[in-house]
């Protein structure tokens, strides 16, 4: 056993709405370098608990703690400055703004300058933002509106301004939802090299099944608010339990897929 | 032909989403639209009704184009149309969202009595007072169904009725729509899951990217394992 | 006890004619999105056409006729604004429906004083109820016992309305989702139609009610609109039950607010209103609201400092600008001053408005309580000039400071209500506590020192300050601060998913914007040489918005060109015509209308397609800082 707390450790995560328990007594962890998915059917409480471990919701009870310390009641900007970036599954950028002035955006909030009245903007930090954006490929669009961006630049654009804080940790909520096939793989591809070199934690919903048994290192798979199962991508596809309440028994998927067909 | 759609070209603000769609519904069929999220089978669907401004073509519903008409107009030509965030009224109950989905009896198309849909789906008669918002999915799904059934259609475009559902749920789906094309209605299904649109159709479009790359039946389908897996997931 | 009990009374039947007004407002809004400003002008001519008919036919059924058959009137005529105007922007941002509305209520002010006179008219009493119940020795007018069942009556009605027919079910289903409702075969068209008409019959039916009580008068529309925000602020936007419950609380307030502060009744309003916000932002029986259209909302390009170019232009402009007083006359340099001032208060609006996201139908508040700074200053406490502008300010700082930590908390249509309300707070201050602001008689003989008396001199001032803030305020549009401002605007859930407070941020902005419109305030009360209640009053607040939005919303430097447009015409308007309210509104609605981009948004859309040749890589946003008139 080490001795250091991991990366993520998620204890006991409980809560309810109106009597209807969303998420039931979830513990799991993640290990810094570690690509965690979280898969389970519409409604199994992905959401519910995604959202608390990013502060957009507080548990009824249980711990969420990155490197030892508790991040639970902490709003999401404070999370966030515990090292913890996040993708989400629709886009949310700054549409009016360029490509560049997004990722300036999180590196001036990174550099504690949100309330620097009459520094230039637009010089701001330009060359690590350039890097940023060379880093997911999106160099050449660097001066583009992100409102005029196709769905997949913008997720590569997320997961740039979700980068500029250094941080620990990856929360993406279904990263390739919405994507032409390829642009799946791409991206996914990224995302676990940058994880890889980095050492940096990540976990994310999803999907699309030939991503999840593709990159993730590690499955965990929620069902009515609990977890039924954890482990490798081989172990959980070949977990009846998982099979009946999400992959299915053969009648609506399909069989080559339950084998996790490669891409 | 029960649906003739000719030429389909939609945008969203400058994005172009559908480029020259076409594909036709016969009387009495069910025909799936296939393709994975983002494909364009929802705005496929938006277009038809007419809630997307922004779009061009040939619509032909009945023998009548109704590409130029206001959503409300189709509709009541008997053009129902089940979109695929389900979008109860939340705050209303069983009863009073069915009641706005009511419309005049139709020569041409079955007529669905609240009687009749409390029997096609049996969990819905005994939670006539219940809000919208405090059901479960599968049961917001059989409610958006029959809602739309209750403007008596002779044709329904499905929006992903399977998405998010459990198997089981998912069965009762596939037994309610087979039971829907007895009675006549003819209905346009869009599915990402092939097994779920093999169940219940006749033959299969797929769309990808905003254009039709594949039209045929189920057979058709399964003889082209490369277009098959170029396009649909799971 | 008897005392309290029939001024407990007398709350309560105020109540009924809020209620009626605001449980339209609520409705209209609830199904088509739109805050209906005009909703307190409907009211009023529902009193007038009532007073009319009232006058005309008579009895007891000539009375109770001629209320119904005002308030319907009403009702058909809302059915043509809706027919005629409404429909054309219901997809348009809800800064520009406010807008559109507030146009027309402008227009039938002066329509009003045009058929009805300027005087106040006292009505008929309603028959049946013209004597008064005595209660323990004090009286209590028969017709307020009236007003009293009215309301729990209405109330019920409504509920039936709603609950038990196809109708109220239509509508509650559009209120919750309006495209689904079509898609489901309903027409749309028709049943916002018939909800506004339904929401205008009770306006107008609540303004008829009033004229047994109350005299009519042409500004009976903003002080019931203002009421009006307060009680479905409190109460919660589109519910009707929430109207009731926040109309009764805030006229028992008003009553016995009277009786704890004579002179500022108003305060207790407004520190009601707080603690609800505090507590539901959302109102007492309201939703929080999904998110909100965004205000600006068109298409925004991405805006860009102004090249060393037309830095160069921007300055040639300021020196042409600065050479006025060779050649133009007294009066010319006057209303070049005024210019150069509402330059100061458009930008600072435009800082909070278009870089922020945050239209403030309020924003005359700290323009005007700039203007009361200087005039304390400058009148009771004697210091200098210099030293009463650098202070003076700080007056509308410290409102801002206050009003703009509440209103931050809300966005959207809630943020220009309650803008609009702390304004009208304001505004009832200055005008009610005589002793310290000389109520409607304002403050005079604030002028200024001999050093910048002349008309030139002065105009020097104002042009120099103005070039200052235009400058400052662009610094700050291409700060970090700036960037996360205009972040917040774009996305409040990605701001906070990365480490942004919005909520501080945005506050910062209002305190900045209104501390500017602090500066123009000061500027402006030494160039009048005195200060009013109307500094801070509602039009000048229009008169901000529609500055902006005549430059162009999603401009960098709109705010500019659409300040000196607009003030040279309204100057020259009012010289022209007694109609000028009208002409205005007039106007608004056509720019909302035909022109929704402003003037610099159309110049660059020309310019765009001039160059349509070439890449749309960089937009045009060349605008001089400063220029002529």
């Amino acid at each position: 056993m080490s001795v250091a707390p991991p990366l993520l450790a998620v204890e006991g995560l409980t809560k309810s709405y109106g009597g209807i328990h969303a998420v039931r007594g979830v513990s799991f962890s993640l290990r810094a370098g570690e690509i965690l998915a979280l898969i389970g059917p519409n409604g199994a409480g992905k959401s519910t608990c995604f959202d608390m471990l990013n502060g957009q919701n507080k548990p009824d009870s249980g711990h969420v703690r990155l490197l030892g310390e508790e991040t639970t009641g902490k709003k999401p900007r404070e999370i966030w400055r515990m090292g913890v970036g996040r993708t989400f599954q629709i886009t949310a950028t700054f549409a009016t703004m360029t490509v560049r002035e997004n990722v300036q955006v999180a590196l001036i909030s990174h550099g504690k300058q949100l309330f620097n009245l009459f520094g230039s903007a637009p010089n701001f930090d330009r060359s690590e933002a350039g890097r940023l954006l060379e880093l997911v490929g999106m160099g050449g669009y660097a001066d583009r509106p992100c409102g005029e961006l196709a769905y997949g630049d913008l997720k590569r654009l997320e997961l740039a301004v979700a980068l500029a804080n250094e941080p620990k940790l990856l929360l993406m909520d279904e990263p390739t939802a919405g994507m032409a096939p390829r642009e799946r793989v791409d991206l996914m591809r990224l995302t676990a090299q940058i994880a890889r070199e980095k050492s940096i934690g990540v976990l994310f919903t999803e999907h699309d099944m030939d991503v999840v048994f593709e990159h993730a290192d590690r499955i965990i798979v929620l069902n009515r608010g609990t977890l039924i199962a954890e482990g490798s991508p081989a172990e959980v596809r070949s977990n009846p339990q998982v099979q009946a309440v999400y992959l299915g028994e053969g009648l609506l998927y399909e069989a080559g897929h339950r084998e996790g067909a490669s891409t | 032909m029960k649906l003739t759609v000719q030429d389909l070209n939609s945008h969203y603000g400058p994005a172009h989403i559908l480029f020259d769609i076409g594909f036709e519904v016969g009387e009495g069929e069910v025909v799936a639209l296939l393709g994975r999220n983002g494909a364009g089978k929802s705005t496929t669907f938006r277009s038809i009704v007419g809630l997307v401004a922004q779009r061009s073509g040939r619509i032909m519903f009945e023998g009548k184009d109704v590409s130029a008409k206001p959503t409300h107009e189709i509709v009541r030509d008997g053009l129902g149309y089940v979109p695929e965030e389900r979008r109860i009224f939340t705050d209303l109950t069983v009863e009073e969202n069915l009641e706005v989905g009511k419309q005049s009896k139709r020569p041409n198309a079955p007529h669905w009595t609240r009687e009749k849909l409390f029997a096609l789906f049996p969990n819905l008669g005994e939670m006539k007072n219940r809000p919208g918002g405090r059901m479960s999915g599968g049961e917001q799904q059989m409610l958006t169904i029959a809602r739309t059934l209750m403007g008596n259609p002779s044709l329904v475009l499905l929006d992903e009725p399977s998405e998010g559902l459990s198997p089981k749920i998912v069965e009762q789906m596939v037994d309610a729509i087979l039971t829907m094309k007895k009675e006549g209605v003819s209905i346009v299904v869009s599915e990402q899951n092939l097994h779920f649109a093999r169940l219940i159709s006749d033959r299969a479009y797929i769309i990808e990217r905003g254009r039709i790359c594949f039209g045929g039946t189920m057979a058709e389908l399964d003889a082209r394992p490369d277009i098959r897996d170029a396009h649909l997931s799971l | 006890m008897a005392f309290y009990v029939v001024q407990f009374l007398t709350g309560l039947a105020s109540a009924a004619s809020l209620f009626l007004v605001a449980s339209g407002l609520s409705i209209i809004f609830g199904v088509t999105r739109i805050v209906n400003f005009a909703h307190g002008a409907f009211y009023m001519i529902g009193a007038y056409i009532a007073f009319t008919l009232t006058e005309r036919l008579s009895g007891a059924f000539g009375f109770w006729g001629s209320i119904v058959l005002a308030a319907l009137a009403v009702a058909l005529i809302g059915v043509l604004v809706e027919m005629v105007l409404l429909r054309r922007i219901y997809h348009a941002p809800e800064l520009f429906q406010l807008l559109a509305t507030f146009g027309l209520t402008l227009m039938v002010e002066d329509l009003v004083v045009l058929v009805w006179g300027p005087d106040d008219l006292v009505g008929r009493r309603a028959p049946g109820f013209k004597g008064a119940i005595d209660f323990f020795g004090q009286n209590i007018p028969s017709y307020d016992l009236f007003l009293i069942v009215l309301g729990p009556v209405v109330l019920g009605i409504l509920w039936l309305l709603f609950q038990r027919t196809r109708w109220g079910v239509l509508v509650r289903a559009a209120t919750q989702d309006r495209d689904m409702v079509a898609a489901l075969g309903v027409n749309q068209k028709w049943l916002f139609t018939s909800v506004f008409a339904v929401g205008v019959f009770l306006a107008a039916l609540g303004g008829a009610l009033q004229i047994p009580r109350d005299a009519v008068h042409h500004a009976m529309d903003l002080r019931i609109i203002v009421e009006v925000f307060v009680v479905v602020v409190i109460g919660g936007l589109g519910s009707i039950v929430g109207a009731f419950v926040a109309a009764v609380l805030v006229s028992e307030l008003n009553a016995f607010g009277i009786l704890i502060f004579p002179k500022i009744s108003i305060i207790l309003v407004f520190l009601v209103m707080a603690v609800v916000l505090i507590v539901r932002p959302w109102g007492l029986f309201g939703k929080p609201e999904a998110a909100a259209r965004k205000t600006p909302g068109l298409t925004v390009n991405p805006w860009r400092p102004l090249t060393s170019n037309e830095r160069l232009a921007s300055l040639a402009a300021l020196v042409i600008a600065a050479t006025l007083p060779l050649f133009a006359g007294n009066y010319a340099l006057t209303v070049g001053s005024e210019i150069a001032i509402f330059v100061i208060f458009a930008v600072s609006l435009h800082f909070l408005m278009s870089v922020g996201g945050l239209a403030s139908f309020g924003h005359a508040a700290y323009f005007g309580l700039g203007a009361y700074g200087i005039a304390f200053l400058a009148k009771m406490a004697g210091l200098p000039m210099i030293v009463c502008l650098l202070l003076g300010p700080l007056l509308g700082c410290m409102g801002a400071a206050v009003f703009g930590f509440f209103a931050v908390q809300l966005s959207g249509v809630y943020f220009a209500m309650l803008t609009l309300a702390f304004a009208q707070i304001v505004w009832s201050i200055a005008f009610q506590w005589v002793s310290v602001t000389g109520g409607d008689n304002g403050i005079l003989g604030v002028w200024p020192e001999k050093w910048a008396a002349s008309p030139s001199h002065f105009y020097w001032l104002a042009l120099g300050v103005a070039a200052l803030v235009t400058i400052v305020l662009r610094v700050m549009v291409f700060s970090p601060f700036g960037y996360a401002l205009r972040a917040t605007r774009d996305s409040l859930l990605r701001t906070e998913a990365i480490g942004i407070n919005a909520k501080r941020i945005q506050w910062t902005a209002f305190v900045i914007a209104g501390t500017t419109a602090g500066i123009g305030g000061a500027l402006f009360a030494y160039l009048k040489g005195s200060v009013f209640p109307d500094n801070l009053g509602i039009s000048l607040s229009v008169d901000a918005l529609v500055m902006v939005l005549l430059g162009g919303v999603e401009t960098v430097s709109g705010a500019v060109i659409g300040a000196i447009v607009y003030k040279a015409l309204n100057i020259w308007l009012v010289s022209q015509t007694d109609l000028s309210k009208l002409v205005l509104g007039g106007f608004i609605v056509l720019i909302v209308v035909v022109f929704p981009k402003g003037i610099v948004g159309m110049l660059e859309m020309l310019a765009q397609r001039r160059r349509k040749s070439s890449p749309p890589g960089s937009p045009l946003l060349a605008k001089p800082i400063e220029s002529a008139e």
